[in-house]
């Protein structure tokens, strides 16, 4: 069988606290912004269906963000455990946003509690409205925090490596490196996008099962808006990410995209196979657009595999990462505006005949919730592989970094364990919520509708 | 006051409170678990839920700053105990795992169910009891260091009376901790039955607390005696903690004034939490690493304690908001607004 290799089992359990972590993460960080979007419109246009939706959108999120809290917390020790030579390098330069994330942590986890257990203790609407802002403040700036220290391990900054002593450390450089621009705006905004596809999801699978209410309505129109808005974003600003990857990781980008050899005017592989020597088959072309993606010209010369020796080059399968990656920005990016654009009533808008809400446009927007998910993943997935092997970008490499202790193993089966727990109770529980509490009962129960209205 | 200094009393006055909110927090969960099973849940599960909803994720960030806090401070700790801790550590992440989540599935999943109450009531006295092996680890004898290689002696840290004594330290206070703050909270909500049943449980608890801290105290002889020569240097702080635990429970037995009570309690702990930290320096694991030789730089220093105090300009004014809601408005906490969550 397996000879015991910690660094193996250091990585793998990383991996999968890591998405899962990411998945209730994500929702963490886009909730937020969609329930106060809702309570907001439900204010402005008088209309309790949006406030109600605020409403049953938190209880969700509670549930969520509790995951998230522990699961990140596991995170945050396991880092300690696990890469213990990586967290005492990045102990000494990029300590200060793991630091000021707990900060955010803090504000959030405290107007969060106040925004829950205050809908109905003002007067004013507008006051309970104002709590929400914070608890939104909160949740981005903790992916904002998170995501420098992610940036950092891709490209180093702020400090001086003399014969392997860390000196001269700038905590701000660290914190502002190259990679944070597009790291964060890209993390966050798919955070967004996510979540709305999410919610649109829900919606549009009550629509599908029949009900009719316009209640579900409004929510998938909302969420089918904003995600638009933060699809498109979301593509702008992966092609940034594609011109950040050619300037500071060309390797990473080279593997991304099978890209053997320095050329210019390079073509985009979509898909295909890698023969034994790294012939690429059944791939579809689109000429200059790799170049178009790295530099905004067909001119552009892009680096090559050939450039870096072999045992630096990450694993090649992140081509079908990025790809599942991009493919699914593209879905989400035709779904939601297409749905946008048929429910627009405007006398020059083309397919405003179209149905928005007929099943197969039900079902498309359905599959988007999973599936954007999945696109958070593998980007996630696609960005750490990428690294491969360093674990600090050209300073540590991933088995310097580990733990040599005996039971990584032992660790890998009980947090599966209790990750399997976890996901399934909060499965069930988040179901049991809303099935339990459909919002038609709660619509009559609050008085906002009579019965068999 | 050196950089050094100033992170380790930062990072140490949030374990205590760490210690304080979390104990209270611990404790509510194992009672409101206990007085189920003795058929006395109507008298406090309400008033304990009401009190614990709205702060528990709050409690838990205390923790997760004091972590990353001295990761950052003493980039070192996370070299000598990361590798040290692996099995411990990560046993800890799964109990506050468990805890917390089952937590809010209990209180949001709008289930009322045994099994969920069990797992948060249970998990919050293994969780003290695991944490603490940290602290027994710093007093050092329990790792070995040797080239490139750090060990945790799992048949000295199992074997040891002193180790097993800080252990039962850590669930008796827990319990004592919160039995204290609970009275206190059901006298507030002015509810007779929760009261005389918290209060006997405070009670209850107090002696087993200061018994467990002496033979604590006297352990460390044993253990290492420069550290506890250290301690008996600061006798007179531990003196003092024992009048703090006599007034305290001397008001409680009295039934008088039981807010001025838990403020005891809390100086009692304070008392004692510092003259052991105190005692403990220079040492962050005794005799591997001293906060001079772990510290970071300069420069990470400084930004990290101007960042400490642009956070707490930041947070101090929420908290006091959180409590003013939660903690101190009589109609809250009376119940009053409670049937009106979410
Ligand atoms: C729903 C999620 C999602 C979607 C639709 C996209 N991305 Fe993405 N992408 C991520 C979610 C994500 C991510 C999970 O947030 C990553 C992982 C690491 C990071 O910085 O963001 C990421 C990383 C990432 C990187 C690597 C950055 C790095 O390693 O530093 C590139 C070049 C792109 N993306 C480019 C794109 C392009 C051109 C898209 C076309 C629409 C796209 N992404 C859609
Ligand atoms: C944002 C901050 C993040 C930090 C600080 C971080 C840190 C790390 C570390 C220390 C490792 C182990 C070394 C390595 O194998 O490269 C790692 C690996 C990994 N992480 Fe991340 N990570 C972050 C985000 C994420 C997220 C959100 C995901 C989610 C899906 C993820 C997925 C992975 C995977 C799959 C690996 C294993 C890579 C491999 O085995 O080749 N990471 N990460
Ligand atoms: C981009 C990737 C990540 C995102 C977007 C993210 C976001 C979040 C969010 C939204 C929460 C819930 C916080 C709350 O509501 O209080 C959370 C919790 C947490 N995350 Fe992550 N996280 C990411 C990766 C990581 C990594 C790599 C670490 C480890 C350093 C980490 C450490 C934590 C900790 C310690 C908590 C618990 C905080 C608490 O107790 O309130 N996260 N994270």
């Amino acid at each position: 069988m397996f000879e015991y290799d910690p660094v193996l089992y250091s990585r793998i359990l990383t991996a999968i606290t890591l998405s899962f972590h990411i998945i209730f993460a994500t929702v963490g960080v886009g909730a937020p912004l969609m329930i106060a979007i809702a309570e907001w419109m439900g204010i402005k246009r008088n209309d309790p269906h949006y406030t109600l939706l605020a409403r049953r959108w938190a209880r969700g999120f509670v549930v969520v963000v509790a995951v998230g809290v522990v699961t990140g917390t596991a995170i945050g020790l396991q880092l300690s455990l696990l890469w213990p030579n990586f967290m005492q390098a990045a102990g000494h330069t990029i300590g200060l946003p793991l630091f000021m994330e707990v900060f955010a942590f803090f504000f959030e986890a405290i107007f969060l509690g106040i925004y829950l257990y205050t809908w109905d203790r003002f007067k004013s609407k507008m006051k309970h409205f104002l709590l929400v802002i914070p608890v939104v403040i909160g949740a981005t700036a903790s992916a904002f925090f998170i995501t420098t220290v992610n940036g950092f391990m891709n490209t180093p900054y702020g400090f001086d490596l003399v014969d392997g002593v860390l000196t001269n450390v700038s905590p701000l450089q660290a914190m502002f490196n190259p990679a944070t621009p597009t790291k964060v705006s890209h993390v966050i905004i798919t955070c967004y996008l996510t979540t709305a596809f999410i919610l649109a999801a829900i919606a549009a699978f009550k629509l599908m099962r029949g009900s009719n209410h316009i209640y579900h309505k409004k929510a998938l129109h909302m969420t089918m808006v904003t995600g638009a808005v933060f699809a498109i974003a979301t593509a702008a600003i992966g092609d940034l990410s594609g011109k950040f990857l050619h300037e500071y990781q060309p390797e990473k980008l080279a593997a991304a995209e099978w890209h053997f050899e320095t050329t210019s005017e390079a073509p985009l592989v979509l898909g295909g196979v890698l023969t034994e020597d790294n012939e690429v088959n059944y791939a579809l072309e689109i000429p200059y657009a790799l170049s178009i993606l790295a530099g905004g010209t067909t001119g552009e010369e892009v680096i090559g595999l050939n450039e870096f020796p072999e045992e630096e080059l990450p694993p090649l399968f992140v081509h079908y990462l990025f790809d599942i990656m991009v493919f699914i920005g593209m879905y989400l990016l035709l779904v939601s505006v297409a749905f946008v654009l048929m429910n627009w009533h405007n006398r020059f808008n083309p397919i405003k005949r179209f149905n928005g809400f007929s099943n197969k446009m039900l079902w498309a927007i359905a599959a988007g919730g999973p599936i954007a998910m999945l696109g958070t993943q593998s980007g996630w997935f696609f960005a750490e592989i990428g690294r491969q092997p360093w674990i600090i970008n050209g300073v540590m490499t991933v088995s310097e970094a580990a733990t040599s202790s005996q039971h990584v193993d032992i660790m890998l089966v009980l947090f599966s364990i209790l990750y399997a727990i976890l996901g399934v109770t909060s499965f069930i529980v988040l179901r049991r919520m809303f099935k339990h509490y459909p919002v038609e009962h709660e619509l009559v129960e609050r008085g906002i509708e009579r019965e068999g209205a | 006051m050196s950089y050094e200094l100033i992170g380790i009393t930062v990072l140490w006055t949030f374990l205590y409170g760490y210690l304080i909110v979390a104990s209270i927090d611990f404790g509510a969960g194992f009672f409101s678990y206990y007085s189920r099973i003795t058929n006395n849940k109507h008298k406090v599960h309400h008033m304990i839920q009401r009190y614990l909803s709205p702060v528990w994720e709050v409690t838990n960030v205390f923790l997760v700053f004091f972590f990353v806090g001295i990761v950052g401070f003493f980039p070192d700790t996370a070299y000598y105990y990361g590798s040290a801790l692996l099995i411990p550590g990560s046993i800890s992440i799964i109990l506050i795992a468990l805890r917390g989540s089952y937590y809010a599935f209990a209180t949001y999943g709008s289930k009322d169910s045994h099994l969920y109450t069990f797992l948060y009531g249970g998990t919050g006295l293994l969780i003290p009891a695991s944490l603490t092996t940290v602290l027994t680890v710093a007093v050092g004898g329990y790792v070995s260091v040797e080239e490139n290689h750090v060990q945790l002696l799992y048949g000295e840290l199992f074997t040891s009376i002193y180790s097993w004594s800080v252990v039962a330290l850590a669930i008796v206070s827990v319990l004592f901790i919160s039995g204290s703050f609970m009275t206190f909270y059901a006298h507030k909500a002015g509810d007779q039955p929760a009261l005389d049943l918290l209060r006997k449980y405070a009670l209850a608890w107090s002696f087993p607390t200061i018994i467990a801290c002496v033979i604590a105290f006297f352990g460390m002889n044993q253990r290492n005696p420069s550290h506890f020569q250290n301690m008996t240097d600061l006798s007179w702080l531990y003196g003092l903690s024992v009048v703090f635990f006599l007034a305290a429970v001397i008001l409680i037995w009295k039934r008088k004034r039981y807010g001025l009570a838990f403020i005891f309690v809390m100086l009692q702990f304070a008392t004692a939490f510092f003259a052991y930290g105190a005692a403990h320096l220079p040492y962050l694991l005794y005799p591997h690493l001293t906060i001079y030789d772990g510290v970071t730089n300069d420069a990470m220093a400084i930004s990290l304690i101007i960042v400490f105090i642009a956070g707490l300009l930041l947070l101090i004014p929420s908290l006091y908001l959180l409590m003013r809601l939660f903690l101190f408005d009589t109609n809250y906490v009376k119940g009053h607004e409670a049937d009106k969550k979410a």
